[in-house]
């Protein structure tokens, strides 16, 4: 017997029972029968539009119920199964096997037989299903459509037209998955083609060749947002033909040239499930993953074309030393000795172990704070930060295992976003959002892209100001309308003093579930680990230990002399509270650096140890649902992990850590979790909101984020990348705009007593009056080095005097 | 005993006294008449020129250019994709518009065949789309060391022939890659000629065969 919502039908003589709704070639695969298809993919909507999939289908009729065949074969990708039909594909019918070799053979009269040159021979649908169920001979001897090649559809996505069959999976992606319709079919018949939306090509003014030279010289819109946005790169993968190919990748090697190995993304908090593909030692592209529990089938370009900074040409190889005021390269038992002796000398040392951390590598860093240097001073967070914060996430978010999930998120009733954009720093989490059609809300001075896209609503609050939203939530009665609400805080809360105690207010107000999304992939890793003043692994709050110094602490008394010793990781000077004062912090401790490449806080380093890149050792990152994401070994390496130089510079103090194996991190945890006492967890923090800031004339607040294509440490080394980033600009209100006599594109300036950025500007009907909103990292607005300030701040604007001037970095 | 020893018993009987008695001796009679014949000893490799023993021999490989010297290689790796020793290696770049090496978008950057492992088998050829590997009959494969023995792309590119143009070079104006393929090519054209001469004006391999000939020419 079957379910009631299940249907049974019979294929080629197999009886299946499936949910109903599904396709017939959905069914098929259930029992094993591959029907050949181009343009079906399971994470798009149907369309039936390359017809390779044809099979003969029957299904009970009339008032009998009698057995009766569609007079034509019918597509197996657009049809679903109906109870008692009978499907008979080409393993069983000759019909269905005619008709499938000849739409085969339709649909190679205009591919051109350049498979030697195509990036995709070896690898290809097209080529497969042509030998599988297609005519060894084509009858047809007419010249082929030509066009010019390759057309750049983004800075790293190039379209071969002849190649394509127009199954349109890429034009449907763009459209129904990120919402971003930046191509789409054109002209007809024979000439039908896929092409970017530009003028010339709508216009057609100008006949289809011509078309073919056009270079991508303004891959923006005038409005500053990314021509193709965050997730083009995914139209790449899901090309059942080699019209659509890598630029960066584009004649590197062939399918069988690579060895591929599953891996976890190390660009932000998701955890994206990623295939690398190597040759000879150098990773050549990665794919994304099939994970249905996390990213599905997609990625973003950030982690797709990001990877090359792991080679960059200022990779470290060897250790370097501080010999008469120059860094050189040293020996690893020099560099060792002369770190041992700089952090033994030392009476206070603190520990910045940056946010990109594995659980492996995280695990190794408690204890060698902890034991080896015996100081509470560690902080992961390498960015703004404070104290509630770190309360909050010692509360609420540390040793709760997997919490919220993705499929808990996305089919929430409601979410709402505070300090926190779905797309710029969720990434991949936007995706799933808007395939689930999740209802959301945001905090936010102004629509922001992905909200828009998300169909979402703001609730329009100045930046700094999240706090009194939250806490006048808190204050509401609790409504039918808001239970099983998932409220999302984000990093930024900490620019709004008291806004996490709200949202916990709020949340346990409304009965709301809450989730912390950091930006970073290893801060959930860290948090578990124990890398917070006062917090020991898997979330036991350390009620004896003193608590030690946070990040902003540990700086002002680095910069006042207090420390005298600093061990750092993979972090950024410009990503810190306050640059300038971290940079003179950083100029005076005795500094021991464990970098990748030669990073920001390289040059203040005394000693520098070189650790592997995430594709050189096996790890586990913990995505900010909790859930672990082991990954392995990529390529081979002589390079270290954090762990193990910490396990020799321990070694060399006289200690011995205890490393967690590579891939084995959570099983440490879980064993630390078990050796402890009944757990003490950290209270709630209680922080009553600030008050909203004063604005004299010509002063404005300042909202910012980093956009998720930016200049971040991770993207260099790409410069195809960062093309395809949106265009930085200063977004304004028009009653501001109209304040400062400014028209839409002038230069504005936006200043604080540090320093300005000048960019240009556009205006937003939507944006609150009194706020500017700056990429917080991009080109030519390093928010936090320029200005010293970051989201929440006052800031001077003004009409920048002329063009010629440009924003400071 | 034996039907032969008795058969070999009637032959001496027959021969008589003498003649069996001296038989055994009469081998020497050959080495005597050969003391006065000119010797077919050859000394190899010193001296003289040896062509293989057949026209279609499976000697060393070697990459083709068009009459205009364009490579014909697109560093594809089906070659290396079919050898059955995994003897090839091959990696591809895109052509540009300053340099140019094969007709149409892709040529093969890196092209290195390893002589120690080729067993000379010939699928290579079968495999090439280009036709640009073809084997020569050149057989004196032999060096002191191993790395010797992997053949580069420099050493198996096809000689300059008289009038060929060394690439880079771009292709001859109006012309496709499928125009090339089709043998619709048969030299360099006047605007090749001058565009190798402003980009490399001091070139030997434009006028003159180029290095290609250095390690062991076709026989």
């Amino acid at each position: 017997m079957t379910a009631p919502d299940q249907v049974t039908c019979t294929i080629d003589g197999v009886e299946v029972a499936v949910p109903k709704g599904t396709a017939i070639i959905r069914a098929a695969e259930e029992v094993g029968i591959m029907i050949p298809r181009f343009c079906d993919h399971p994470l798009l909507q149907p369309v039936a539009a390359c017809r390779q999939c044809l099979v003969d289908v029957a299904s009970p009729a009339g008032p009998e119920g009698k057995l009766r065949a569609f007079p034509k074969p019918q597509p197996a990708c657009a049809m679903t199964v109906t109870p008692g039909m009978v499907v008979s594909t080409q393993v069983t019918s000759p019909a269905a096997k005619e008709a499938q070799e000849q739409v085969a053979e339709l649909i190679l009269i205009n591919h051109p037989l350049d498979c030697p040159v195509c990036d995709k021979g070896g690898e290809c649908p097209l080529q497969n299903q042509a030998m599988a169920t297609g005519r060894a001979a084509s009858r047809f001897t007419e010249p082929k459509n030509t066009f010019r090649k390759p057309l750049a559809l983004t800075p790293q996505i190039l379209l071969d037209r002849e190649r394509c069959v127009l199954c349109q999976r890429c034009t449907r992606f763009a459209m129904q998955i990120p919402g971003d319709p930046f191509i789409a079919l054109q002209m007809r018949g024979a000439n039908q083609q896929i092409g970017r939306f530009d003028p010339a090509t709508l216009g057609f003014a100008v006949p289809p060749d011509e078309l073919a030279d056009q270079s991508l010289s303004d891959p923006v819109t005038p409005d500053g947002e990314p021509f193709a946005g965050y997730f083009a790169g995914n139209i790449i993968q899901i090309c059942p033909v080699g019209a659509l190919t890598s630029a960066a990748y584009r004649f590197r090697a062939r399918p069988f040239d690579l060895v591929s190995t599953e891996s976890v993304a190390e660009h932000d908090a998701n955890g994206s499930t990623i295939r690398v593909d190597y040759r000879r030692g150098t990773v050549l592209r990665r794919l994304s993953g099939n994970d249905p529990v996390v990213n599905q089938e997609w990625i973003s370009d950030k982690d797709r074309f990001g990877f090359r900074w792991q080679t960059a040409s200022d990779r470290l190889t060897t250790p370097l030393l501080r010999r008469g005021g120059e860094l050189v390269p040293a020996s690893w038992s020099a560099a060792l000795a002369a770190a041992a002796e700089a952090l033994g000398q030392a009476a206070a040392v603190g520990v910045l172990p940056g946010g990109r951390l594995t659980l492996e590598d995280a695990l190794a860093y408690e204890q060698f704070t902890r034991r080896v240097l015996k100081s509470g001073n560690v902080d992961f967070r390498a960015r703004p930060a404070n104290g509630e914060e770190a309360a909050f996430l010692a509360h609420q978010v540390a040793g709760t295992g997997l919490g919220v999930t993705f499929e808990e998120l996305v089919n929430a009733p409601a979410v709402l976003f505070a300090g926190f954009d779905p797309e710029d720093e969720g990434g991949i989490l936007y995706l799933r959002l808007r395939a689930a059609k999740t209802p959301v809300r945001a905090l936010a001075p102004f629509t922001s892209r992905a909200i828009r896209r998300l169909g979402g609503t703001v609730h329009q609050v100045a930046p700094g100001q999240e706090a009194a939203f939250l806490d006048k939530m808190a204050q509401d009665p609790a409504t039918e309308a808001t239970a099983g609400t998932v409220i999302v805080v984000g990093q930024r809360l900490v620019h709004s003093p008291g806004g996490f105690s709200a949202a916990l207010a709020a949340a346990k107000k409304h009965d709301a579930k809450l989730v912390w999304i950091p930006r970073r992939a290893g801060e959930r890793a860290a948090l578990e680990a124990g890398l917070l003043p006062g917090l020991l692994p898997g979330g036991r709050f350390d009620q004896a230990g003193s608590a030690g110094l946070d990040v902003n602490q540990m700086i002002e008394a680095a910069a006042a002399g207090k420390l005298d010793a600093l061990v750092l990781g993979g972090l950024e000077v410009s990503d810190l509270p306050d640059p300038e004062l971290a940079a003179k912090a950083f100029g005076k401790a005795k500094v021991v650096a464990l970098n990748v490449r030669r990073e920001e806080v390289s040059p203040y380093a005394d000693v520098v140890l070189p650790v592997a890149p995430p594709q050189e050792k096996a790890g586990t990152y913990i995505n900010w649902e909790g859930r672990p994401r082991p990954f392995p070994q990529v390529l081979k390496s002589a390079g270290l992990s954090d762990a193990a130089v910490l396990r020799a510079l321990a070694a060399k103090l006289g200690f011995e850590l205890t490393l967690a194996e590579p891939g084995q991190g959570q099983s440490a945890l879980a064993d630390l979790a078990d050796l402890a006492e009944p757990s003490v967890r950290c209270p709630a923090p209680k922080q009553a909101p600030g008050p909203a800031p004063v604005l004299a004339e010509d002063e404005v607040l300042l909202s910012t984020w980093h956009q998720l294509v930016d200049d971040a440490a991770g993207l260099a080394d790409e410069p195809r990348l960062a093309a395809s980033a949106p265009a930085p600009v200063v977004r304004l209100a028009p009653d501001t705009a109209a304040g400062l006599g400014l028209t839409q594109g002038e230069l504005v300036s936006v200043a604080t007593s540090r320093g300005r950025i000048v960019l240009p500007s556009v205006i937003d009907p939507d944006m609150l009056e009194g706020v500017v909103h700056l990429p917080a990292k991009s080109p030519g607005s390093w928010v936090l080095s320029s200005l010293g300030a970051a989201s929440g701040a006052v800031v001077k604007l003004a009409l920048a005097a002329s063009g010629t001037e440009e924003g400071e970095k | 005993m034996s039907q032969k020893k008795r058969t070999l018993d009637a032959a001496r009987k027959d021969k008589g006294f003498l003649a069996s008695g001296l038989a055994p001796w009469a081998g020497f009679g050959v080495t005597l008449r050969t003391f006065f014949e000119k010797p077919v000893t050859e000394q190899y490799p010193f001296k003289g020129k040896y062509p293989p023993p057949f026209p279609r021999y499976h000697g060393r490989h070697q990459l083709n250019r068009y009459p205009d010297g364009l490579e014909k290689c697109v560093g594809c790796e089906l070659c290396a994709w079919a050898c059955p020793a995994d003897a090839i290696f091959v990696e591809a770049a895109p052509n540009t518009a300053d340099q140019r090496f094969s007709a149409g978008e892709r040529y093969g950057r890196v092209y290195q065949i390893n002589y120690l492992r080729c067993i000379f088998c010939g699928m290579c050829i079968e495999a090439c789309p280009t036709r640009a590997l073809t084997m020569t009959t050149f057989f004196e494969l032999a060096a002191q060391q191993r790395a010797d023995m992997i053949f580069t792309k420099d050493q198996l590119l096809a000689p300059l022939e008289e009038g060929q143009l060394a690439a880079p070079h771009p292709m001859v104006e109006g012309l496709t890659a499928g125009d090339y393929y089709a043998g619709r090519v048969i030299g360099p054209t006047p605007a090749q000629a001058k565009w190798v001469e402003q980009h490399r004006p001091v070139d030997p391999a434009a006028s003159s065969p180029g290095p290609a000939a250095t390690k062991g020419g076709p026989a």
